[in-house]
This record gives structure tokens, C-alpha cells and sequence, in this order.
């Protein structure tokens, strides 16, 4: 990326380095009218992509009735107040849309302790 | 009026103050030169002549040496001119110009050169619909179709769109808003994109319409 370029991209505001397998509650926030209020949304980082204010991350998590529910956030975005990682995972793969098609008891990942 | 000559280098995306994302292509903008002012009475029409990028000496003619040397200015690879309306210009030759003219919010036109897409069809070039893939059609997946009638007219109306080359052309986008101004790195971000290839020279001038 061009010097220029890297120059508008936002600061680095210490969020913890994301991994695939991660399991994270991301804290939003959002405006409601002149309400402004904090939304988490907790599941596990399916796919992470890199690259200055674009950066993203999708968050997978299965809602009630087995529902999958994947949302995708932008990681420099100022709407995001916090992220925290619960717990980290030993995956063999950058994508895990493999977890789309898994449910329960195939859809663990195995923890990651180092 | 005001107009600075620069380069686009590619577009990417910012947060405002919400944390809405606005799309921006970035342009290495100046620092210029007022290299010449055309008067009225000199050459018959107002403008500024602007001179961006140095470069070296030995790459240039010895007539533009001499132009830009009247004002001991450095050698510039690009002149171009901005034409102004009114009088009471408030530029001398020899000024430098730079990128802190434009304030963020304001509207910009910019001016670039668009990428040549070679000789192109006229689905590409003039938006025509596809023909049918299927139901014993050959051959006309991508034809334009009927150029003209019967024996009356008997010829191809003038002004008829066919394939030809497209692109490189001059174009101009209006009214984009300047969303980043950063004179120290002679950066300027308007919103939405501009034409042309990425180190490709623009022209960025203040919008015309309001």
C-alpha cells in the first residue's frame, strides 16, 4: 500500500490480535435516535481479513432454534468499543466456512493452549 | 476559482465521526507552481498555468528550461492550464501552490484521463442488451443488432453506435466532496472514485455547479 494510503489509515486501538477459531464477544456500539447503547455479539472468528481501514472479520454464532447467525464487523471501525477473546483454538485453516455445515458436537474446535 | 494538478494514487475507505465508512480515492496533490498567468490582453484569455511533479533538468527541451526559468523555478514534467473568469486574480507568477487551498467539506471537479479499454463492443462501450443465448441462436450472443431499415433509408443513419475504441478519453467528475486535506503530506481525499488508472495525472479544481 502506497505511503499515502497507509497515512488514512485509522490508529491501532489494542484490540487483541484475532485468530480463525477464536471465540470473541465483540462490543458494539450503537446509536438509536440520540440513544446510544453497547451490543455484544459473541461467537467464533470464521474468516479474518487483513489490509489497512478495510480489515474485517466474520463472526459466526448459532442463535436459538440452531439458527447460524454470521456477522461480519470492520476491525478498525469506531463503532467497535471493545473485543475480547474467551478462549483461543488450534484450527488447521485460515476459513472455517467448514463450521457452517456442522452442528453441535461436530462443530467443536479443539482449544488452543499455548 | 482554485486548481491544483496531481495524481491519483487509489482509492480506500475512511471512517467519519459516526464510524460511517465513505468510500475515497486518494490523490498526491501538488505541490504546484504558477508558472505563467495568461491576461487578456497578453494572450487573449484569462488563466493560470500551472507546473506539477520535478523532475530532471535533462528531461526537458530547452524552451520549457527557459519557460520555467523566467520565474527560477525547479524543471516541472507537467504544465497544464485552469481557466478563470473573473479579473481580480490574487496568484503572481512563482507562487507555490499547495493542497491546503481545498478545506475539507468543499466540492471539487476533477479532471483525469479514462483507462483505454482498447476497440470495444458495443455492449461494453455503449450499454447495449445481450442477445439470446439459447432457442437456435448462433453467433448472437453479442451482435448489436439492426443498423438500419430498408431501402428507405437505404444507408446507415450517421450518429449510429457501433464498436470502436473506448476509453482514454478526457472526462470530467463533478461535485466531489473533499473529505481529507493533509498539506504536510500533500494528500487530498475526495469522495467516490475519478477516472483514470492509479499514477495517472488529474486536475482538481473547485466545483463549478453548486
Amino acid at each position: 500500500m502506497n505511503e499515502l494510503m497507509q497515512s488514512l489509515v485509522a490508529e491501532d486501538r489494542g484490540f487483541p490480535e484475532l485468530a480463525p477459531g477464536d471465540t470473541v464477544k465483540v462490543h458494539l456500539r450503537i446509536v438509536e435516535g440520540n440513544r446510544e447503547r453497547i451490543q455484544v455479539f459473541q461467537g467464533v472468528v470464521i474468516r479474518l481479513r487483513r489490509g489497512g481501514n478495510e480489515a474485517n472479520f466474520t463472526v459466526r454464532r448459532v442463535a436459538s432454534h440452531g439458527i447460524g447467525v454470521e456477522r461480519t464487523f470492520l476491525l478498525k471501525s469506531p463503532r467497535i468499543e471493545k473485543i475480547e477473546i474467551l478462549r483461543r483454538a488450534k484450527v488447521r485453516r485460515a476459513q472455517l466456512y467448514y463450521l457452517r455445515d456442522r452442528r453441535g458436537k461436530a462443530a467443536r474446535l479443539k482449544e488452543r493452549r499455548d | 476559482m482554485k486548481g491544483i494538478i496531481g495524481k491519483k494514487v487509489g482509492m480506500t475507505q475512511v471512517f467519519d465521526e459516526t464510524g460511517n465508512v465513505i468510500p475515497v480515492t486518494v490523490i498526491q496533490a501538488g505541490p504546484c507552481y504558477v508558472t505563467q498567468v495568461r491576461t487578456a490582453e497578453r494572450d487573449g484569455y484569462l488563466a493560470v498555468q500551472l507546473g506539477f511533479e520535478e523532475t530532471k533538468s535533462q528531461r526537458l527541451t530547452q524552451g520549457q528550461l527557459g519557460h520555467l526559468k523566467k520565474n527560477n523555478l525547479p524543471a516541472l514534467r507537467y504544465l497544464r492550464e485552469f481557466r478563470v473568469r473573473d479579473n481580480n486574480l490574487d496568484v503572481e507568477e512563482g507562487q507555490e501552490i499547495k493542497v491546503d487551498i481545498f478545506e475539507k467539506g468543499e466540492r471539487v471537479d476533477v479532471i483525469g484521463t479514462s483507462k483505454g479499454r482498447g476497440f470495444a463492443g458495443t455492449i461494453k462501450r455503449h450499454g447495449f442488451h445481450r442477445g439470446p443465448k439459447t432457442h437456435g441462436q448462433s453467433d448472437r450472443e453479442r451482435a448489436p443488432g439492426s443498423v438500419g431499415m430498408c431501402a428507405t433509408p437505404g444507408r446507415t443513419l450517421k450518429g449510429q453506435r457501433m464498436a470502436g475504441r473506448m476509453g482514454n478519453d478526457r472526462v470530467t467528475i463533478k461535485n466531489l466532496e473533499v473529505v481529507v486535506v493533509d498539506a504536510e503530506r500533500n494528500l487530498l481525499a475526495v469522495k467516490g472514485s475519478i477516472p483514470g488508472a492509479n499514477g495517472g495525472l488529474v486536475l482538481v479544481k473547485s466545483a463549478r455547479a453548486k
